[in-house]
């Protein structure tokens, strides 16, 4: 997993809420056996035409956001199905942060397992944030996880919150499965006390 | 005396391996479900780090998403979903994981087998990689779905990092009215709450109506907690609980069926418990319901008509209500009766056990399925279809000209060539009407097996309580 210390980027606004990970990824493309490579399928039914050419009027296929790093989605970003391939899509097409005002439960832990990180901020900050980019779509901004906060393009600040061992594990870089095995003993004396039936 | 605690607390307390101030607590895992979509990169993850399973013993896999459900020799829809099952078998040959395969008679739906089996108990902590595991929840069990990085984390480690979730009390009262059913009450609460309300909470249903729903009722209601944000939904186990569960071929058997029965009955909350939020829902006068947009909260009585956007003031909604009636098709202010349907679809882990099929058969029996609809059953477990061929329900299905299918996801998550055309409408028994979900392309109507059914015969949506009389 590659570290988040901050970063700075042009952001792509997808102005919807409830986006669920179906859309995100269709299940279709959920055969694969690999992580790797789903960024083409990221957003496929929004994205393109049915005979597979780029759909002009959507944000992804814009020119002037190539390169953008940040995705600005509306509330509840995530829902519905658990599947890990929407942040591995996410991030093999080039994002390594979503700003929404709400994510869902699943889809924010498995964002956190992969180093994209779930910037919440509430809704006020948000429909100024997408006011900004209306206004000059390629503007960039700022997201700085130390300090735990973001920089609008005109330079507004907003906080947002995460877990501190979330936090530290994405400065880091760290994988949180590392940490879960350094628990092996207390994992084994947790069994052993267990009542036998429920060992 | 100790304070006062949920039934999640209760199990959660038990499971806590580890806990430290200012991180997440190390939590025990006591059964692991896993399917052939989520588990590959887990597996190869395993591999990398030259892990073992530490549980095989507690781990359980089924193919059911990608599995076929028509062709008799059980032919894969492509190269992709053949190697995919053929990883999963590999991986559990490997790692001494127990795998119900194509060629089990065991073998169905994750969330229908697990308690079909026994797997399934009071007290436990249950995940899977897929989010429908809250359905585990009916039997007053901690159930959540993971992604793939913590399916890797169980395999390797029993255990999960978890955040103690918020817990909201959701308690429905009164008695359902004939042809009202526990999908209404699931559609209906969501319709209540919002495809977010329950975000960061575990759903706790509780008051009369609940406990007087069978395992598989309650099983419909836990199944779609997720449809509400909530990654729990749980049920305190009672006499109804222990009568599904007893016997079973995993459930703890003679003294040792005492013993957990009485563990089992130390569960449910406490009386001067507390939790952090509380929601309630009066069912008395519910009608069946219907959704008619693209996600799970947009849902009506059957006798309704869909929403005018302009009477909705919050923008965003308006928004998100405009772009689901185009994709939809509907017009603002349309009843719901009378909408023209080409597809139904009987089964998944919400309604595809067998009061699920039974009930559809009531509402088929002795008629027939309106002319270019089609019409797929789906059994939820190879168990479900040998029961409802022992009891008949096959040949009225199929009398009626429906198509009586091998069991699995099918057309739910339309992975497995089971699928909706473009533009196609469907009245399903699934949990989820996302764009595209049963096909590209497909529009979805959420209903129960009774709605369902009386759609296939009337080749449109319809109010099921008149077939019924």
């Amino acid at each position: 997993m590659n570290a988040f210390r901050s970063l700075t980027s042009k952001a792509i606004l997808l102005p919807v809420d409830n986006i669920d990970t179906d859309q995100i990824i269709p299940a279709r493309f959920l055969k694969t056996t690999h992580k790797e490579g789903l960024g083409k399928q990221l957003f496929a039914d929004w994205r393109y035409q049915p005979d597979g050419s780029p759909k002009p009027d959507f944000p992804l296929n814009d020119v002037r956001f190539e390169g953008a790093q940040i995705l600005v989605a509306g509330d509840n970003f995530g829902c519905g199905s658990s599947r890990e391939h929407a942040p591995w899509a996410l991030l093999d097409f080039g994002f390594r942060a979503v700003i929404s005002t709400r994510f869902a439960d699943i889809f924010r832990n498995n964002c956190l397992k992969n180093g994209l990180l779930p910037v919440e901020i509430d809704p006020q900050m948000h429909s100024e944030l997408m006011g900004e980019l209306r206004a000059a779509p390629d503007a960039p901004m700022t997201i700085d996880l130390e300090r735990q906060q973001i920089a609008l393009p005109n330079g507004k600040m907003a906080t947002f919150p995460i877990d501190t061992f979330s936090k530290n594990r994405l400065l880091k870089g760290m994988d949180e499965l590392d940490y879960l095995l350094s628990f092996e003993a207390q994992i084994a004396a947790y069994e052993a006390a267990r009542p036998v039936h429920d060992r | 005396m100790n304070r006062p605690q949920t039934l999640f607390e209760k199990i959660w307390q038990r499971h806590i391996v580890a806990q430290e101030a200012g991180f997440p607590t190390v939590i025990y895992i006591d059964l692991h479900l896993i399917h052939e979509v989520t588990s590959p990169q887990a597996f190869a993850g395993l591999r990398a780090r030259g892990l073992r399973v530490r549980r095989p013993d507690k781990t359980v896999a089924v193919a059911d998403h990608s599995t076929p459900t028509l062709d008799k020799d059980l032919r894969l829809v492509d190269d992709l979903a053949a190697q995919q099952i053929r990883q999963l078998e590999k991986n559990c040959q490997d790692f001494g994981v127990r795998l119900y395969n194509l060629d089990s008679q065991q073998r169905g739906i994750v969330h229908v087998i697990g308690p079909e089996l026994g797997l399934t108990q009071p007290g436990m902590t249950i995940v899977c990689g897929d989010s429908h595991t809250a359905t585990h929840g009916a039997f007053g069990a901690l159930a959540f779905g993971v992604g793939t990085s913590e399916v890797e984390h169980v395999l390797a480690t029993q255990c999960l990092l978890q955040h103690k979730p918020k817990t909201c009390e959701v308690r429905i009262e009164g008695q359902l009215a004939r042809g009202v059913t526990a999908k209404d009450v699931i559609l209906a609460l969501i319709a209540q709450i919002g495809v977010s309300g329950g975000t960061g909470y575990v759903f706790e249903y509780s008051g009369s109506t609940v406990r007087a729903l069978d395992m598989e009722g309650r099983m419909t209601l836990c199944n779609m907690s997720i449809e509400a944000g909530a990654r729990a939904g749980m049920i305190a186990p009672d006499d109804i609980t222990f009568e599904y569960l007893a016997g079973r071929l995993y459930a703890p058997q003679g003294e040792e069926w005492e013993r957990a029965l009485a563990d089992w009955r130390t569960l449910p909350s406490d009386e001067a418990a507390s939790y952090d939020q509380h929601v309630a829902l009066d069912v008395s006068h519910l009608e069946p319901m219907i959704t008619y947009g693209t996600n799970p909260g947009m849902g009506v009585p059957v006798t309704g008509s869909v929403p005018d956007p302009q009477q909705i003031t919050d923008p965003n909604a308006r928004a998100a209500l405009i772009k689901s009636l185009n994709y939809m098709g509907l017009q603002p202010g349309q009843p719901l009766l009378g909408q023209p349907i080409d597809v139904v679809f009987i089964g998944s882990c919400t309604n595809g056990r067998i009061s699920d099929l039974r009930a559809a058969a009531q509402a088929l029996k002795g008629r027939k399925v309106a002319p270019g609809v089609r019409v797929l059953v789906t059994p939820g477990s190879e168990s479900v279809r040998r029961q409802a061929e022992a009891e008949g329900l096959d040949r009225i299905f199929k009398e009626a000209g429906a198509e009586w299918r091998w069991s699995g996801c099918s057309m739910c998550i339309a992975m497995n060539g089971d699928q909706l055309q473009p533009g196609q409408y469907a009245v399903s028994t699934s949990n989820r009407n996302f764009e595209g979900r049963q096909g590209k392309g497909g529009r979805t109507f959420l209903a129960s097996p009774l709605t369902a059914a009386a759609a296939a015969v009337t080749g449109c949506i319809a109010d099921a309580r008149r077939l019924l009389v």
